[in-house]
């Protein structure tokens, strides 16, 4: 016999790789392995106020995009009248507002839905600021070098520095109010920062806590280390990102631009949702040209068909195992899985009864047509002829009296049921009632077996969702079709051997 | 005790647990498909059994006696010329030539007044032949529903020493061949319950039978050990097979003639002629086993351990088998 390592090999190497998808898929992009998760989404709204002078009207407010840490959905916006567009410029992603002719209070709407996402893949990587130099006049010149001299003797890297200068800030508090007549402590910290020839900018956060609203954002520092860059809290000097900190405006420029508008103001008020993860990732992958296959990239109509095909295999593996590990037999090989596919349709008791009804009737009007005489053609044709009819009656009947349940007989794959009566029958009149009842009831009950597993919800999120569950499955129906052990029903119909030796 | 005690007890009443069975060496449906049909019944001489026409054709050619061809019905045109084919007087056979497990043979006994007399004892007209030739020719009796031919054959003139062992119907009797051994064996007797095939599952009694001189060993219905037969009441025990030796020479020249390693051979005693092949099976079923009492491994793996470089002749072979088979 051929050597059966390139078999173990093949089995391995689907185990290896269905296993490793799996796992890719939950790590790198956080697909949960239990169904009924949900993700935690901010819906955040940015109120825009100003008063118009009753001319020519533009606002353009910077907006978020996917960063660390958030990823985002959908976005809209409330404004009557306005022209609106989103932008892309060199500063970063901006909504724009226009009209002709505005006078009085305005107030624009833009809102987010931003989902907490800590494998958030960002649409553009944040690429330190240019480093502009800005002479001072005196005596600040002079008080903001002695600070960042001070800084700069106990500090040794960019963010140790950044740090000690906010320390210098809040402990040489007189030259520190000093500095900030000219122009507020971050946009020192960005100069001075800039002088020692490190990136850094300042940006505009925004504190994520559930139902606040009319909130302002607030400034943070953002120092560049080569490509990475850290945030500091020029207030306290704290480095990182704090978990409920969301960056609105990252990259240099306004936040909000009015021409045409005066006393202008943005303010933001937020609330955090619960959503179920599969759409939390609809959304995530809806408008992102992503490079990871995934069967959230397609349109959610294809999306519920393919739910259905992914679960295929498994009812088909049910199938193999029930017939290679157990033993019983069924009426067509995978009859069960095509009428176990209908009932996910029609619901069990439904599917079970309308089944046994179709196949019953089809029974007594089949013995029939047997009296006939007929071709084996012809009279599968007639078969398949006498099922439509039977279904189009039923679900009239059904209909007629309340029923609409009965309405989903018509899921029903015709064909095969045709051929299963055909089947049923032939062996009914070969050998008897009882091979009907044991092959029939065989069949239904892998039917059911197959439905109970490929209707359970944790079965389904993981076929739809982990790809590589379907190389697993290869991988054990490949083992399951080299099993050379007994089935569990020989063990019951080989015992009479086994008494021999006793007696 | 009640409730899941007994439930638990009732189980173990029921089935056995693996490691007996493989310690007495039985044969699964897994293992028989993968190591022994997969392996030594290669798939492209398949056709040679499954359709009996062929089946009949190199029998003709290697010398085994099988019953008479009388005619076949290849289209559904010419069914209306069965009338002409069947023989005008006595008994016959109409089989489909790619039937399996026994389906769509029709056995006609005698012809009377009444009609065609069907080995049920119940009549038939000729036109409910016609309607059996045209569901064969459809391929309703074939594996996959393929068009399929009708085989008119002549009856077999079953032996007398048989008479009383058989409700109705031919008892024939299944070799396991392997690799050209014969390794098991059994009779299969029809019974009421089996409408007078000889199929195992339809309730038709199986007897072992001793490789050594073809005398029963154990006899079973429907899995289940038996000692007379059922419609008759005849000890089955007392079943012994003439010509033995001549049988199992039947049997093992068809190892050659077929060239599958793993072959069940259905062989019927002619009053007249001696033994003759009925058809040729490449997936033997496993009850054999029950019917012997023992398991078919051993057996196997025996042959196996041969290795592939013996080179007995057909004698050869059944000699070796009845020494190292036999049951005493």
């Amino acid at each position: 016999m051929a050597s059966r390592t390139p078999f173990y090999v093949l089995v391995g190497l689907l185990l290896i790789a269905g296993i490793g998808l799996s796992l890719h898929r939950h790590m790198a992009l956080d697909i949960p392995w239990l169904p009924g998760e949900t993700r935690q989404t901010w819906s955040i709204e940015a109120k825009v106020d100003f008063e118009a002078e009753g001319e020519e009207v533009i606002a353009s407010l910077a907006i978020p995009g996917t960063q660390p840490g958030f990823t985002q959905l959908n976005q809209q916006t409330a404004s009557p009248g306005y022209g609106l567009a989103y932008e892309e410029r060199a500063n970063g992603k901006r909504v724009e507002w226009s009209i002709r002719q505005a006078s009085g209070n305005q107030s624009l709407y833009y809102k987010v839905d931003m989902l907490v996402d800590p494998y958030a893949i960002p649409s553009e990587s944040i690429q330190p600021p240019e480093i502009k130099a800005i002479l001072e006049k005196e005596p600040y010149a002079t008080a903001a070098q002695q600070l960042l001299e001070g800084a700069t003797a106990r500090s040794a890297s960019p963010y140790t520095l950044a740090r000690e200068l906010i320390v210098e800030f809040n402990n040489q508090k007189q030259t520190a109010e000093l500095l900030a007549q000219v122009k507020p402590r971050t946009a020192w910290l960005v100069q001075l920062l800039h002088q020692s020839g490190i990136p850094a900018r300042q940006v505009h956060a925004l504190e994520l806590e559930d139902g606040r609203r009319r909130q302002a954002l607030i400034d943070y520092l953002q120092v560049f280390d080569g490509e990475d860059y850290a945030l500091f809290n020029p207030q306290t000097g704290k480095q990182g990102q704090p978990e409920n900190l969301m960056l609105w405006q990252y990259n240099s420029g306004p936040v909000l631009e009015v021409i045409g508008g005066t006393n202008s103001s943005v303010t933001f008020s937020m609330i955090e949702q619960e959503q179920p993860f599969g759409v939390a990732l609809n959304q995530k992958f809806a408008d992102n040209e992503l490079l990871n296959f995934s069967l959230y990239d397609l349109p959610i109509e294809e999306q519920a068909l393919f739910k259905n095909i992914l679960l295929i295999p498994v009812g088909v593996l049910m199938v193999v195992l029930m017939r290679i590990l157990i033993g019983i037999k069924t009426s067509g090989t995978f009859m069960p899985v095509l009428i176990a596919l209908a009932f996910i349709q029609t619901s069990l008791t439904t599917g079970l009864v309308g089944f046994l009804l179709i196949v019953g009737a089809g029974l007594i009007i089949r013995s029939y047509l047997s009296h006939l005489n007929l071709l084996l053609v012809a009279r599968i044709s007639a078969v398949i002829i006498m099922v439509i009819g039977m279904i189009a009656m039923f679900s009239i009947i059904a209909y007629k009296i309340g029923l609409t349940e009965g309405m989903k007989i018509t899921f029903f794959p015709m064909i095969i049921l045709a051929w299963t009566i055909e089947r049923m029958s032939i062996l009914w009149e070969e050998e008897g009632a009882k091979q009907v009842l044991v092959q029939g009831g065989g069949s239904l009950a892998v039917a059911v077996i197959a439905y109970l597993v490929m209707n359970n919800e944790l079965v389904r999120h993981l076929t739809f969702n982990f790809l590589g569950i379907q190389l697993i499955l290869m991988a054990i129906t490949l083992m399951a079709g080299s099993y050379t052990g007994y089935r569990l029903l020989e063990l019951k119909r080989f015992k009479p051997l086994t008494e021999i030796d006793k007696s | 005790m009640t409730g899941p005690l007994t439930w638990f007890k009732d189980i173990r009443d029921k089935y056995v647990h693996p490691s007996k069975l493989s310690k007495i060496g039985v044969l699964g449906m897994n293992e028989r498909n993968i190591s022994y049909i997969s392996r030594y019944n290669p798939r492209h001489l398949y056709p040679l059994v499954d359709d009996k026409l062929k089946t009949k054709e190199i029998a003709l050619e290697a010398g085994v006696k099988v019953p008479d061809l009388l005619g076949t019905v290849n289209e559904q045109h010419s069914v209306k010329d069965l009338i002409r084919i069947l023989p005008a007087d006595k008994g016959f056979c109409i089989k489909p030539a790619n039937g399996s497990g026994g389906k769509g043979i029709l056995v006609v006994t005698r012809q009377d007044e009444s009609g065609y007399r069907k080995s049920n004892g119940q009549y038939a007209t000729i036109s409910d032949l016609e309607r059996h030739a045209s569901n064969i020719l459809a391929g309703l009796f074939s594996l996959g529903g393929k068009a399929d031919v009708v085989i008119i054959e002549d009856l077999i003139h079953f032996d007398d020493c048989f008479s009383g062992f058989s409700h109705e119907g031919v008892p024939d009797t299944r070799v396991i061949v392997f690799r050209g051994f014969p390794v098991m064996a059994m009779m299969r007797l029809s019974t009421r319950d089996s409408n007078g095939k000889a199929n195992l599952h339809q309730g038709a009694v199986g007897v072992g039978l001793d490789i050594g001189d073809g005398h029963a060993l154990r006899a079973v219905q429907f899995d289940k050990p038996v000692l007379l037969h059922p419609d008759t009441g005849v000890n089955l025990m007392a079943l012994k097979i003439p010509h033995w030796e001549e049988l199992l020479h039947l049997a093992v020249s068809c190892y050659e003639m077929s060239g599958l390693g793993y072959l069940g051979t259905d062989i019927v005693l002619d009053r007249f002629q001696g033994p003759m092949l009925l058809e040729l099976n490449a997936r033997p079923g496993l009850t054999i086993q029950i019917a012997n009492g023992r398991g078919l491994l051993p057996r196997l793996q025996h042959i196996e351990r041969l290795g592939k470089k013996q080179r007995m002749k057909p004698a050869d072979r059944v000699a070796y088998a009845i020494e190292h088979f036999a049951a005493r």
